[in-house]
């Protein structure tokens, strides 16, 4: 996935995303992180066909999203935009079934090729026993891993995630990143805008940090995370330490200005 | 161990429909023995096959099946026009009833029965068969249209508003109805007003066949957007991110539903409380995140035929009288307890 020059914006409004171009890794975990209004989830947007660009292009093997079908697109790109509705009574199985809605036709019941996708979008986010309850009788974090499944069931090779660990505790955020990392282990290529700058240097493959619609810095996260970087972009002092070969951020106090 | 899906959920669907279907036909067969000349079940089906005597022919026929057959085809209409709105809007108020688009449609016809009336109570010919269906078909997409400006903020459609401002544009096209009857001739505002409470009395053949047309064009197309709507219920981002061409789709099925309510208005009048009551009972009693377009449909048509047959023989069951009530007393007596229910549900959710 590449992103080419592009310029996004709402209306008429200056444009929150200017001239940005991104080469997606293939088969790695991209994170997006950046202070709030710098335009992560607007590139995210931009990235899918959420938010149509001002101006350049995002490329899909190749081809321009907004010049392929709707359903071709969204065979081959996942995305789970940020506060999805959660319909009163869905069962888990059935909100997971919703994601193969690009593969089915006008009628007729789900195949058996269906069924293995959902099984399987389902195992992956450990919530096979759990496939019968109302999504919105489940914990917060199983609720979100409900929602990374249905976009698992879809089947893409690409998925983009919009703040997946938003609102849920320390330990439902690491299961909801375990299954987004297993996405990668079996191929996928997966970029996800998170607030949690630890948590993305820690299963991030490649880190990209934002600042005022263009990207501040890239690359691997330990090589990204400086505390010179977090006090430029964040306006943050703090303590960078390594553990486990991954950057930690240690906070100290605001910068003045 | 690893539990298989139970498909129970579409086959409960299925059984829900084809039992209120049935039950939909057994009360429009008693609907069509009842009356003034009392007729055996046995022989109203006779006629329906085909067979029977000339008389009981006529009273079966010509009588009393445009107004059983009006009563079904305006209740699936309202009924699925109700579920499209409610779906698209995510809002169990949203219906066309609530938010303005059978008062438009009202404002439209009745603005044709006072113009166009000859000044005896009646109008007929072109006036009457395609002047109201269409006045009511554009007052209740002008009602759609302001509605739905109305309500977007920032590029989408907010749920809240919509049942506001629906509200308003009702009570507004509801003053324009008014003032028609006032300027029209009294004979003429007379028919306007039993039309309005929704009455399926004296329906003929001709009352009958805009929502024939309807019911059959339409609701066909909006089932095969079901399964856009079962994506669209999870919000607008996911469902485009499922491929679901939303804007579009919106549209389509915006104007399906406001052209079923519309043609169900001119049909019989603004039959009240149909579309709104249909679609949250069938989405209850399927147990689905939205209301089934099928099961609904049923429920509706049930529900009219079973309101009409109570309001033309209730007072005289109950010995009250030989007065016959308009359908639309029936059903509001029946919907209103559950709009405040409604009501009292989205207060206490909020």
């Amino acid at each position: 996935m590449h992103v080419e020059n592009i310029t996004l914006g709402y209306g008429a409004d200056a444009p929150v995303v200017t001239g940005l171009t991104l080469e997606v890794p293939a088969g790695q975990l991209t994170a997006v992180v950046g202070p709030n209004g710098s335009g992560k989830s607007t590139l995210l947007r931009g990235m899918s066909r959420l938010l149509t660009p001002h101006s350049g292009q995002v490329l899909l093997d190749g081809k321009d999203i907004h010049k392929l079908p709707a359903r071709e697109l969204a065979r081959k790109l996942g995305v789970l935009p940020q506060g999805p509705v959660t319909p009163e009574g869905i069962t888990a199985a059935e909100l997971v079934s919703r994601g193969r809605h690009p593969h089915r036709g006008l009628f007729g019941r789900l195949t058996s090729d269906d069924d293995t996708a959902i099984d399987e979008a389902l195992a992956a986010v450990e919530l096979t026993e759990l496939r019968e309850r109302p999504v919105d009788q489940l914990s917060g974090g199983q609720r979100q891993r409900v929602w990374i499944a249905m976009v698992l069931a879809q089947g893409t090779q690409h998925l983009l995630l919009d703040e997946p660990t938003t609102y849920l505790d320390l330990a439902h955020a690491v299961d909801v990143m375990n299954v987004v990392h297993a996405a990668t282990a079996s191929g996928r290529t997966v970029v996800a805008v998170l607030h949690d700058l630890t948590l993305a240097a820690q299963y991030a493959d490649h880190l990209v940090v934002m600042a005022e619609g263009r990207i501040a810095a890239e690359g691997r996260p330990v090589d990204v995370l400086t505390e010179k970087l977090l006090g430029e972009v964040f306006g943050l002092q703090a303590t960078v330490v390594e553990v486990r070969g991954a950057p930690v951020v240690v906070p100290d106090r605001r910068l003045a200005g | 161990m690893l539990q298989r899906r139970p498909r129970s959920i579409s086959s409960r669907t299925v059984v829900l429909s084809v039992l209120f279907g049935a039950l939909a036909i057994v009360v429009a067969l008693i609907s069509l023995s009842v009356g003034t000349t009392k007729l055996p079940v046995a022989d109203v089906v006779e006629v329906l096959l085909g067979g029977g005597r000339r008389g009981t022919r006529l009273v079966v026929l010509e009588l009393r099946l445009p107004r059983v057959a009006t009563g079904l085809l305006v209740g699936i209409a309202f009924a699925v026009s109700g579920a499209l709105l409610q779906t698209l809007s995510r809002n169990a108020l949203a219906s066309p009833d609530i938010v303005g688009v059978n008062s438009g449609a009202s404002a439209g016809a009745v603005a044709v029965i006072v113009l166009a009336g000859t000044g005896g109570g009646n109008i007929s010919g072109l006036a009457a068969e395609v002047g109201i269906p269409l006045a009511a078909v554009l007052g209740g997409l002008l009602a759609t249209l302001i509605v739905g400006a109305l309500s977007i903020q920032r590029g989408v459609v907010d749920a809240g508003r919509v049942v506001l401002i629906g509200v308003g544009v009702a009570a507004a096209a509801n003053s324009l109805v008014a003032w028609l009857l006032v300027i029209g001739d009294v004979n003429d505002a007379g028919r306007a007003a039993a039309w309005l409470a929704g009455s399926l009395n004296a329906r003929a053949w001709s009352d009958a066949a805009p929502v024939l047309l309807a019911v059959l064009l339409l609701v066909p197309v909006a089932m095969m957007f079901n399964r856009d709507l079962s994506a669209l219920v999870l919000g607008d981002d996911v469902a485009s991110s499922l491929g679901v061409r939303v804007a579009r789709i919106r549209l389509a099925l915006l104007v399906i539903a406001t052209v079923l309510a519309a043609m169900a208005t001119a049909g019989a009048g603004p039959i009240a409380f149909v579309a709104l009551v249909a679609p949250q009972v069938a989405q209850r009693l399927t147990r689905m995140e939205r209301p089934p377009l099928l099961t609904t449909a049923m429920l509706g048509a049930l529900f009219v035929v079973l309101a009409d047959l109570l309001a033309r023989n209730g007072l005289q069951w109950l010995q009250v009288g030989p007065y016959e009530l308009p359908v639309g007393v029936v059903t509001a007596a029946a919907g209103a307890p559950y709009l405040l229910h409604l009501i009292g549900r989205q207060q206490k959710g909020r």
